[in-house]
Parts: structure tokens; C-alpha cells; sequence
């Protein structure tokens, strides 16, 4: 679909405003809904436009399958690794009251964190899914 | 900070973290040594785990340091400290062993993902086995399942897919019971701590919503634990599997599963609602029973070698809940120990069938099945392999001197101990039919000559041939000195027993 100039146009304009809507779930998510599941999957849905206007070729191109391998191990990484930091100031595993002398702004750090690794786990699930649908040959990778 | 002290979160936490590092070093190499580093750690752990709750008790461990009820609990007690110490070994002793067992069964470039899944389906059962929480406990079995249907579909063989997929929608089944189990549990209690629950249930037992989650947990285990008659999916699973992991699920996976039941039913439930006001021995021991002698007879006509220990599990499966169906402490005993000598035993045949698949099968080619008619003689070529086959096969059987033995004369004290004699005769009649089919095998592998015009091709190699005779060792010795096996599930039985009561 890559000729047809109103998609072009479209996409050109809209993913922007979908990666930027996304980082919007992913920081509001601790006063309204969202979160970095939400945030991931919108991510990810931007991503996937791109490839339906250009054609998945180039989208991994952009977005290489090493790139997105590494973001899904990646985040397991991140929020495991919030829970190790715990432990290294003291407290129990995930125990974010220690990550900041005050408390509850540690409960916020910690949180935070975590969300950015749920955020990338699930945008390198979300576009790993889609690559393998997308490619003829599905069980390569 | 002392590490010490969060050797619990650790125990789960060290296979986690192998696991997105196996995927981005991308190396099987290297993401062999990343995800074995991590079991033979989580061995470790589990063994001054076991080490502490023998010395000083039950540890407590509080997620995010939020206080139990409200956080998540992590409770280790005389049963899971045992089986926690069977799951880790077990990893430990396969991973090294699957280095050379997958060179021939799963293309180069899925290496990692191999030990990726190896990992996280070590966290899983690890996981079920350790948490003091019930959501805890069905996340942790999704992460497993979930792992398990990836590595069986790994199989070379295209049936491993339809396998995996049969697999997929019985586990699936399963796992929605029990959530719902737990959701009706929750509903009537308010929390989610498996001890909290266990109190407050104390005082509504038999009403409807209770009965209506013990129903749903029952069949949703049973399924994942392939008690019979809802086992379909093992025979199929455990045969297409690459050898590697047919051996760590089949020790290990039913096994923490039938700990779930275990723990569900004498820790919440309570043995008085289970076993006094409901009819529930009565069905478990009929349905032992049919497990103790179809699936066995079953076995006997297999043609494969896999596929006959596979039904030879789901009859072995069946001695398990017997020992629970006696609801009393050598029963249940009886019960956590074989879970133990069953999973050894099991484990140490797959991996010696592994190494018969590997030797047979030529480079990079389809896995050969190891059917009868290619181990026609195949003890003159592979005397290690067939002598260990042979051994872990009296432990199933259950002769003197064999980790079987043991759980077997524990089960037939606890029949006599009700004046059931005639289950004590079910059980060695039983028996017999393990003999017939492990007679099958020698009768092949020593008795006949080897088919003409086979290659000649040695013993399996040695990296194969160590990591299952040391299970076989294990057999032998559990089979002499019983302090640990029996010394545990003793404890363990009379924890549960006076808990419940």
C-alpha cells in the first residue's frame, strides 16, 4: 500500500502522535488508566501501522528482529532488576520502600521502573507476534 | 545485608533472570552456561533451604516486604523444601545433559530459545512449589505450562506439534479450573495467603461455593497432573518431546502438580472435608486402581520405548494418590516419597532412552524412534545405556535395593494399617504388570539378535551417559539409605496431618 498517498500522509502524520500518546499512558498510568501494558501494546500498534502502510520488509528494517529479541528479554531484565536493586539497599525482593530514604517516593521509583520494563516486553512480544504472522516462513525467526 | 535470609526470592528469581539473559547472549553456548549456572544455584539454594526448615522450621518470606495476608507470601514447609530440592536437582542434573542430547533433535539457531524455556519452566515449578499464595501459585503454573507446551513442540518430529497442541487445550482447560477454583476460594474468604485461607475457612467448610471450588481444583489438577482417566495428554506429550525434556518434565512437572493437590487439600481444604465428609477416597482409589492396571497393561503392548514408560508414568502417577486416597500419615508418606523415587527413576530412563535416540538418530537428521525392532540386541553395543534402562525399571517395579522399593512397602504398610489387605495384593499384582514391561525390554535388548544390515555404533556418548547414571545411583542409594526420602516425607506427612486436623 505504500503508493497510495493518502495512507502515506496519514501515517506520517499519526504515528508520531500514537508513539507520543503512548509514552502519555505509560507516565499517566500511576494517577489514571494505563500503564505499561497499555502503553507497550499502543507502541507497538504504531509500529504495526507502519508496516501495514510500507510493507514488513522495511519495517524490520527499522525495527530489526535482534532489536525486538532484545527489548522482550530486556524488560523481564528491568523489572527483575527492580526487584534485585531491593535487596542490594536492604530490603526484601521488590521491595521498592527502600529504593529512596522517603518511602513513598521509593514506592514510586520502584513502580516506575517496573512499568518501563512492562512497557518493553510487551511492544517486543506485541511486534515479535506480529513479524512471525506477518513473514511467510513462520517458524523462522 | 545477608543473602542468607532471601534465599527464598533467589531460589525463584536466579532461574528467572537466566532466561532473558539466555535470550539476548543469543549463543547456545552461552546460554547453556547462563541457564545451568542458574540451576545448579537454584540446587543450592534448595538444599540450605531444606537444610534450615529441617534445623529451625518453616521460613516465611514476604514479597515487597507487604505484610501476609495482604502481600505475597513466600512459605517454605516440610513438603515443598523436599520437592523443591527434587525440582532444582533435577534441573541441575538434565540441563548439562541436554548440551549434547539437543545437538540432534532441535535446529542450531533455536538453541537458545531452547534454554530460554528451560529456564522459565524451571521458574515455574519452582515457583508453584515455593509460594504461600494462591494467584502466586496459578501465575506460576501459567509460566510453566506455557514453557512446556513450547519445549515439547520443539520435538523434531511433526507429531510433537499436535502433541504440544493437545496438550495445550487439556493444560488450558486445567488451568482455567483451577483459577476458578481460586476465584470461588477468594470470593468466600477474601484473600489470596494459602494459610490466611486455611483459617478463615475454618468455619464455612461444606458450603456450596467451598465444594464447588475443591470440585473445580480437583479435575483442573488432575488434568495437569495426568491422573487417570483425564491423562490423554501425556502418552503423545512425552513421546515427541526432544529427550531432554521429556526427562525434566516427566520427573518433575506432574510432580509439583500432584504437590498442588497435595498442598491444596491438607493445607485449605482440610483432610476432614476431603477425605471424611466426602466420597472422595473412595473415587481416588478406583481411579488408582484403573491407573495402577490399564495404564500399566497399556504399557506392556507399546512398541515404543518412550512411549511404554510414558503410560508406565501415569500407572505410577496412580500409586501416588492412592497413598493420598488412605488419608493417613504413611499413606501420605508413602505418596511424597514416590513422588521423589518416581522422579528419579523416570528421569534416569528418559535420559538414557535420550542417549539410544541420539546415538541411533545420524547428524541432523529426523529423531529415530527408539521402536523395538532398532533395540533388537542393543545391549552388546550399549551396555551402559541397556544395565542403567534396566535398573531404573526395578525401581518401577519396585524390587529390594531400588528408591521404588521404599515408597512401595510404605504404601503396603499404610493398606494393612486399614486392614486392606487385598489392596496391599492390588499393589504387588500391580507390580507384576511393571515387570512384564520392563521384561519387554530386556527381553529385546539382551535376548535377541540385532537387526542386519544396522551400523554399528557404540555406547551413547559419555556426557549423556553421566548425568543419568548419577540418577541411577541416586535410585540405588535411596534405595539403602532412606534418611533423606523417608526421613522427609515422614516429617512432612505428620506437618500436614496435624495442620489440617
Amino acid at each position: 500500500m505504500k503508493n497510495d498517498l493518502v495512507l502515506r500522509v496519514i501515517g506520517k502524520l499519526l504515528i508520531p502522535f500514537i508513539l507520543l500518546f503512548a509514552l502519555y499512558v505509560q507516565f499517566h498510568g500511576d494517577f489514571g488508566p494505563g500503564g505499561g501494558f497499555q502503553a507497550g501494546v499502543i507502541i507497538a500498534a504504531g509500529i504495526i501501522f507502519y508496516a501495514l502502510i510500507h510493507g514488513v520488509a522495511t519495517t524490520r528494517r527499522i525495527v530489526p528482529d535482534c532489536l525486538v529479541e532484545t527489548m522482550l528479554a530486556s524488560g523481564v531484565l528491568i523489572y527483575a532488576g527492580v526487584g534485585l536493586a531491593g535487596l542490594l539497599f536492604g530490603g526484601n525482593y521488590l521491595d521498592y520502600f527502600v529504593l529512596d530514604p522517603n518511602p513513598v517516593l521509593g514506592q514510586h521509583r520502584g513502580i516506575f521502573w517496573v512499568e518501563v520494563g512492562v512497557a518493553t516486553t510487551v511492544s517486543g512480544v506485541m511486534l515479535k507476534i506480529y513479524y512471525m504472522f506477518a513473514s511467510r516462513s513462520g517458524s523462522e525467526d | 545485608m545477608s543473602l542468607a535470609q532471601h534465599l527464598p526470592a533467589l531460589q525463584v528469581v536466579l532461574p528467572l533472570i537466566s532466561a532473558p539473559l539466555a535470550v539476548l547472549l543469543r549463543r547456545g553456548g552461552l546460554a547453556f552456561a547462563m541457564v545451568t549456572a542458574a540451576a545448579w544455584a537454584a540446587f543450592a539454594i534448595a538444599i540450605a533451604l531444606w537444610l534450615q526448615v529441617d534445623s529451625s522450621g518453616s521460613i516465611s518470606y514476604h514479597i515487597g516486604n507487604w505484610e501476609p495476608p495482604w502481600g505475597i507470601e513466600y512459605r517454605i514447609d516440610r513438603l515443598n523444601s523436599f520437592m523443591l530440592v527434587l525440582v532444582s536437582g533435577m534441573a541441575a542434573v538434565v540441563l548439562p545433559y541436554s548440551r549434547a542430547s539437543i545437538e540432534r533433535e532441535i535446529p542450531r539457531e533455536s538453541h537458545y530459545l531452547f534454554y530460554a524455556m528451560m529456564g522459565l519452566c524451571m521458574t515455574g515449578l519452582l515457583g508453584i512449589t515455593i509460594t504461600g499464595d494462591a494467584f502466586n501459585l496459578f501465575v506460576f503454573l501459567e509460566i510453566s505450562s506455557l514453557s512446556t507446551y513450547v519445549l515439547i513442540a520443539l520435538g523434531r518430529d511433526r507429531r510433537a506439534l499436535t502433541a504440544s497442541y493437545q496438550y495445550l487445550i487439556m493444560g488450558s482447560i486445567g488451568a482455567t479450573f483451577i483459577v476458578i477454583a481460586i476465584g470461588f476460594l477468594y470470593l468466600m474468604t477474601g484473600t489470596l495467603n494459602l494459610a490466611d485461607m486455611a483459617t478463615k475457612l475454618s468455619t464455612i467448610k461444606g458450603t456450596r461455593p467451598v465444594l464447588v471450588a475443591l470440585a473445580f481444583f480437583t479435575v483442573g489438577v488432575s488434568l495437569k497432573a495426568a491422573i487417570f482417566p483425564l491423562h490423554q495428554w501425556l502418552p503423545n506429550a512425552y513421546t515427541y518431546a526432544p529427550s531432554a525434556v521429556t526427562a525434566f518434565i516427566g520427573a518433575t512437572a506432574t510432580k509439583v502438580s500432584l504437590y498442588a493437590l497435595i498442598r491444596f487439600y491438607f493445607t485449605i481444604f482440610g483432610d476432614s472435608l476431603v477425605f471424611e465428609q466426602l466420597p472422595l477416597p473412595e473415587i481416588m482409589l478406583m481411579l488408582s486402581l484403573f491407573a495402577l492396571f490399564v495404564a500399566n497393561f497399556i504399557a506392556i503392548f507399546q512398541s515404543n520405548l518412550k512411549r511404554l514408560f510414558a503410560y508406565s508414568s501415569i500407572g505410577q502417577i496412580g500409586y501416588i494418590t492412592l497413598g493420598l486416597s488412605f488419608d493417613s500419615v504413611h499413606g501420605l508418606a508413602a505418596s511424597i516419597m514416590h513422588l521423589f523415587n518416581h522422579g528419579i527413576a523416570k528421569g534416569a530412563i528418559f535420559l538414557l532412552t535420550g542417549g539410544i535416540v541420539a546415538t541411533l538418530t545420524t547428524r541432523q537428521g529426523i529423531p529415530t524412534a527408539p521402536t523395538f525392532e532398532r533395540l533388537a540386541g542393543l545391549s552388546k553395543q550399549m551396555p551402559l545405556t541397556c544395565f542403567g534402562i534396566v535398573i531404573g525399571g526395578l525401581s518401577l517395579i519396585g524390587v529390594p535395593g531400588t528408591a521404588g522399593f521404599i515408597s512401595k512397602w510404605y504404601l503396603i504398610l499404610a493398606a494393612i494399617e486399614k486392614d486392606q489387605w487385598w489392596l496391599a495384593g492390588a499393589i504387588v499384582i500391580s507390580s507384576l504388570l511393571a515387570l512384564a514391561y520392563v521384561w519387554r525390554f530386556v527381553e529385546v535388548a539382551y535376548f535377541r539378535s540385532p537387526p542386519v544390515g544396522q551400523n554399528a555404533h557404540g555406547e551413547a556418548s559419555i556426557s549423556l551417559l553421566i548425568p543419568a547414571w548419577l540418577l541411577i545411583a541416586g535410585t540405588i542409594w535411596f534405595g539403602f539409605d532412606t534418611s533423606f526420602t523417608v526421613g522427609s516425607a515422614l516429617n512432612a506427612a505428620q506437618q500436614l496431618m496435624s495442620n489440617s486436623r
